[in-house]
């Protein structure tokens, strides 16, 4: 357990896609150690809560990290109005990341809207052996294509509604690529429904497959036991958590229909 | 410097801070924060005699400056608590005090006899919990069932017992002396309050238990109350919670009739609050020219 509280200052705030920022944090210590995957629990005025949000980049050589955050509720609102030069009060790296392959295997990073910003730190480790299908509801809502594809990874777009790249699920990206092509090993992150069929493909396919999940979480730290998911374990159910044994989970120990 | 001991229930500890039941798990995961030989000890996670899943998600919902909870005493058991936790808590040099739930009389009688066994401080007898369907705050709702399982436990229990009230009842004071007169060594106050909150859109309560207990700075005031009139009605030490996030809180907690307190739903917000508040309580105690904390235990004057 290596996580820290740190007050990072806020470096820089971009706003990507309305209702959704990307805040780049000056946050050595825990850029020093944090993994791809990896969330940090972030603290927001006037609530009890903290906020999990993954960590979409790290730069430990400049001991900078960064988030990106879609404005959901009360919470994510009021942190969305912090300004360039405030200082974010994190707990952070939390949780158990992806767990990263060697390099030159073919890697399929699939994510759907507020999904994306978690895969992005695990895809640029696969360079350019990594094939990325990011969903979208549209257009409009389309947020990192350019950060995916400057390490040389295929990125295809799908929306819903047709306004940029293939018309439908992303879902149908991963499924023609999983015909035509040698997949060793898939990324997802995204709403649950996405997820399960995803797990699906990779199960019937015998691809490797790893998830990112969401619960509603308190503590963040593994001791107040809130963010329970339904895991198999030796094939029975078994409550884990997101913020400990999580986020990251083996698709096929998770249980879809609980 | 001011004196942060307290003597509770014949037992020294280093200060009144202590962190509640199912806010700190067993220690493990805030003493990668900070080492919880601070505190003055820690009230486990609430134990049951066999490993409990507990409830399904969502288990949690945020409140006006509150949560509500239903995880339904999710635990792995007092026997891996004996062998897994219990020797890494010991190694840690901070007070334990076990909370232990059950669903009849027996399962609590079992524990208590097996915990006594053991190198921990105080056992907290847990007859309150709002979210579980057997046993639980069925236990600490009446003065009947109350007097019955303090008076059993007891028999099998050689450490101090410390009963945990649940605030869900008409009058706490009578439930109070029911605990006291069945021999109770300590009292514990208060467990959270049975609440709801509803999905406006999907007309679903948030919480998959459909209710769950009410925590955090919201409840303080309702704390405060019930520690006071149950001060003014037993003779026993008790352990104030209820909402406290700061140590002005805990202060409040203490003048109301606490000689100690618990500090829980804070924690998730900032992990350091136990140590903030220590560190109040002695600037206060300081700039008061106070010698002891314990010379604020029920000193409040009541109009």
């Amino acid at each position: 357990m290596k996580y820290t509280i740190e007050e990072a200052k806020l470096l820089k705030k971009e706003q990507l896609a309305k209702g959704i920022f990307r805040f780049t944090v000056f946050s050595p210590a825990v850029a020093s150690v944090a993994k791809a995957g990896q969330f940090a629990n972030i603290s927001v005025a006037g609530k009890i809560l903290r906020r999990p949000i993954s960590i979409c980049e790290l730069d430990p050589q400049f001991g900078r990290i960064r988030f990106v955050f879609e404005v959901r509720g009360d919470g994510t609102a009021i942190l969305s109005q912090a300004v360039e030069g405030d200082i974010i009060d994190l707990i952070a790296p939390l949780g158990h990341g992806f767990d990263l392959g060697d390099p030159s295997l073919q890697a399929v990073f699939v994510g759907g809207g507020i999904g994306v910003p978690p895969l992005l730190e695990a895809a640029k480790s696969y360079g350019r052996n990594a094939s990325v299908y990011l969903g979208f509801r549209s257009e409009e809502a389309m947020i990192l294509v350019r950060d995916f594809a400057v390490r040389g990874a295929a990125v295809r777009i799908a929306t819903d509604d047709g306004s940029l790249g293939y018309h439908g699920f992303v879902t149908d990206l991963l499924k023609e690529k999983l015909q035509n092509d040698h997949v060793d090993i898939i990324y997802a992150c995204g709403p649950r429904p996405m997820l399960k069929l995803i797990a699906a493909m990779a199960r019937e396919q015998g691809v490797a497959c790893q998830v990112s999940l969401e619960e509603r979480m308190g503590c963040g730290i593994g001791a107040c036991l809130v963010c329970a998911c339904p895991i198999l374990k030796d094939g029975v159910p078994t409550y884990r958590h997101v913020c400990k044994e999580g986020p990251v989970f083996n698709a096929e120990e998770v249980v879809w229909d609980a | 410097m001011p004196d942060l001991k307290i003597n509770f229930c014949g037992i020294e500890f280093k200060n009144p801070v202590f962190t509640a039941s199912g806010t700190y798990g067993f220690g493990r995961e805030f003493n990668a924060l900070y080492p919880i030989s601070l505190l003055g000890g820690i009230s486990c996670k609430g134990t049951t005699l066999a490993p409990r899943e507990g409830n399904p998600p969502p288990r949690i919902a945020e409140t006006p400056s509150g949560i509500l909870n239903s995880v339904g005493l999710q635990n792995p058991g007092v026997e891996h608590f004996i062998n897994e936790d219990l020797p890494w808590l010991l190694e840690q040099k901070t007070g334990i005090i076990v909370n232990i739930a059950g669903s009849t009389v027996e399962e609590y009688c079992e524990m208590a006899e097996r915990l006594s066994e053991t190198a921990v401080d105080i056992i907290e007898l847990n007859i309150s919990c709002p979210n579980v369907k057997h046993g639980g705050a069925a236990f600490g709702t009446s003065c009947a069932s109350v007097t019955e399982i303090t008076g059993e436990v007891k028999k099998h229990c050689t450490k101090p017992l410390m009963v945990k009230l649940s605030p869900n009842v008409t009058s706490i004071a009578d439930i109070a002396k029911s605990a006291e007169a069945a021999g109770a060594d300590a009292l514990s106050l208060i467990n959270t309050i049975m609440a709801m909150r509803i999905d406006i859109e999907t007309r679903r309560p948030i919480l998959k238990n459909n209710k769950g207990g009410l925590s955090g700075p919201a409840v303080l005031p309702v704390a405060i109350r019930m520690v006071n009139e149950v001060a003014n009605a037993v003779n026993l030490p008790i352990m104030g919670m209820g909402g406290i996030s700061d140590w002005r809180d805990a202060l409040e907690m203490l003048l109301a009739g606490a000689s100690a307190v618990q500090v829980g739903t804070i924690l998730f917000n900032d992990p350091l609050a136990p140590i903030k508040i220590i560190d109040g309580l002695n600037r206060y105690l300081k700039s008061h020219g106070i010698a002891r904390v314990s010379e604020l235990t029920g000193a409040v004057q009541l109009w």
